[in-house]
C-alpha cells in the first residue's frame, strides 16, 4: 500500500498517524510540506529512521528542491523520486492512501 | 492503467492543485489513462475562467483546460460545492436566475455519483487536497 503525506510533521500529526497505522512493507511517499520530515537531525528523524527499517520511505525530489533541502541533508535510506516515480509507486501498489 | 484524480483544494492556496496537475501530466506521459478528474470542496475553484493570475505566475485554470483539450480529459466539478462557491455553467446560471456563468473550458458540472463512478472504473484513485 502506498501512503502519501503532504503536511509538515511540525504542523499536523498526519505523518505520525500514517506511520503508526502503516503496515510493515508499505511504501510511504513524502510530498509537498511532508518532505520536511525527510530532513536529517530533526525532532521527527528518529521516527522516520525507525520506519525505514520495516518500510520504504520516499520523498518527492522537486518538493525538496522547492524548499531548499539539499539531498545531502536527507535522512539516509530515504529514496528520492520525481513525479514519474510517484506514478510508478501508484502503479506498484494496489491501493493509495492520501493522508491529508 | 486507469487513474482517477480527486482535487479538494483551490488554486493558489497551497500546493495540492499543482501536485495533482503534475501527477496527471506524468501519468499521461507514462502512457496511462486518466478516467476522470473530480473537483470537490474548494477544488471547484480550479474551474473558473475568471481567474487572472499575475503574468509571471502559472495559470492554474488554463493549465488544466489545456491539458484536458490535449488529452480529452473528463474534468468534473461537483455541483453542490460549485453552487456554494459561485461556479456556474450556462444551464446552472439560467436555472438559478444568475446573470452569467464562469466555468472554464474543459470543465463540466455534475454530481457526486461521478466521483463514485471514477473510483469504481479506475484502477487507482488519488486524492490531492489540504
Amino acid at each position: 500500500m502506498l501512503h502519501t503525506v503532504n503536511k509538515s510533521p511540525f504542523e499536523t500529526h498526519s505523518l505520525e498517524t500514517c506511520l503508526g497505522l502503516a503496515k510493515p512493507g508499505s511504501d510511504i511517499l513524502l510530498i509537498e510540506d511532508g518532505v520536511y520530515a525527510a530532513t536529517a537531525g530533526t525532532t521527527v528523524s528518529a521516527m522516520v529512521e525507525q520506519t525505514i527499517e520495516s518500510s520504504s520511505v520516499y520523498a518527492l525530489a522537486p518538493d525538496l528542491k522547492a524548499r531548499g533541502i539539499d539531498p545531502d541533508q536527507v535522512i539516509a535510506g530515504i529514496q528520492l523520486v520525481g513525479y514519474d516515480g510517484f506514478v510508478k509507486l501508484s502503479v506498484m501498489n494496489e491501493t493509495v492512501q492520501c493522508w491529508l | 492503467m486507469k487513474f482517477s484524480i480527486m482535487v479538494n483544494e483551490g488554486p493558489y492556496t497551497h500546493q495540492a492543485s499543482d501536485t495533482a496537475f503534475n501527477f496527471t501530466k506524468a501519468a499521461l506521459e507514462a502512457g496511462h489513462e486518466i478516467f476522470r478528474i473530480f473537483f470537490y470542496h474548494d477544488g471547484v475553484n480550479n474551474g473558473t475562467r475568471m481567474t487572472i493570475p499575475p503574468q509571471d505566475d502559472r495559470h492554474v485554470v488554463n493549465r488544466w483546460s489545456e491539458l484536458a483539450e490535449q488529452h480529452g480529459l473528463d474534468m468534473v466539478v461537483c455541483v453542490a460545492a460549485a453552487q456554494r462557491r459561485g461556479i456556474l455553467d450556462a444551464d446552472e446560471a439560467k436555472r438559478n436566475g444568475k446573470d452569467g456563468d464562469n466555468i472554464a473550458p474543459g470543465f463540466r458540472i455534475s454530481g457526486l455519483g461521478q466521483l463514485i463512478e471514477a473510483g469504481i472504473q479506475a484502477d487507482r484513485l488519488l486524492v490531492f487536497g489540504d
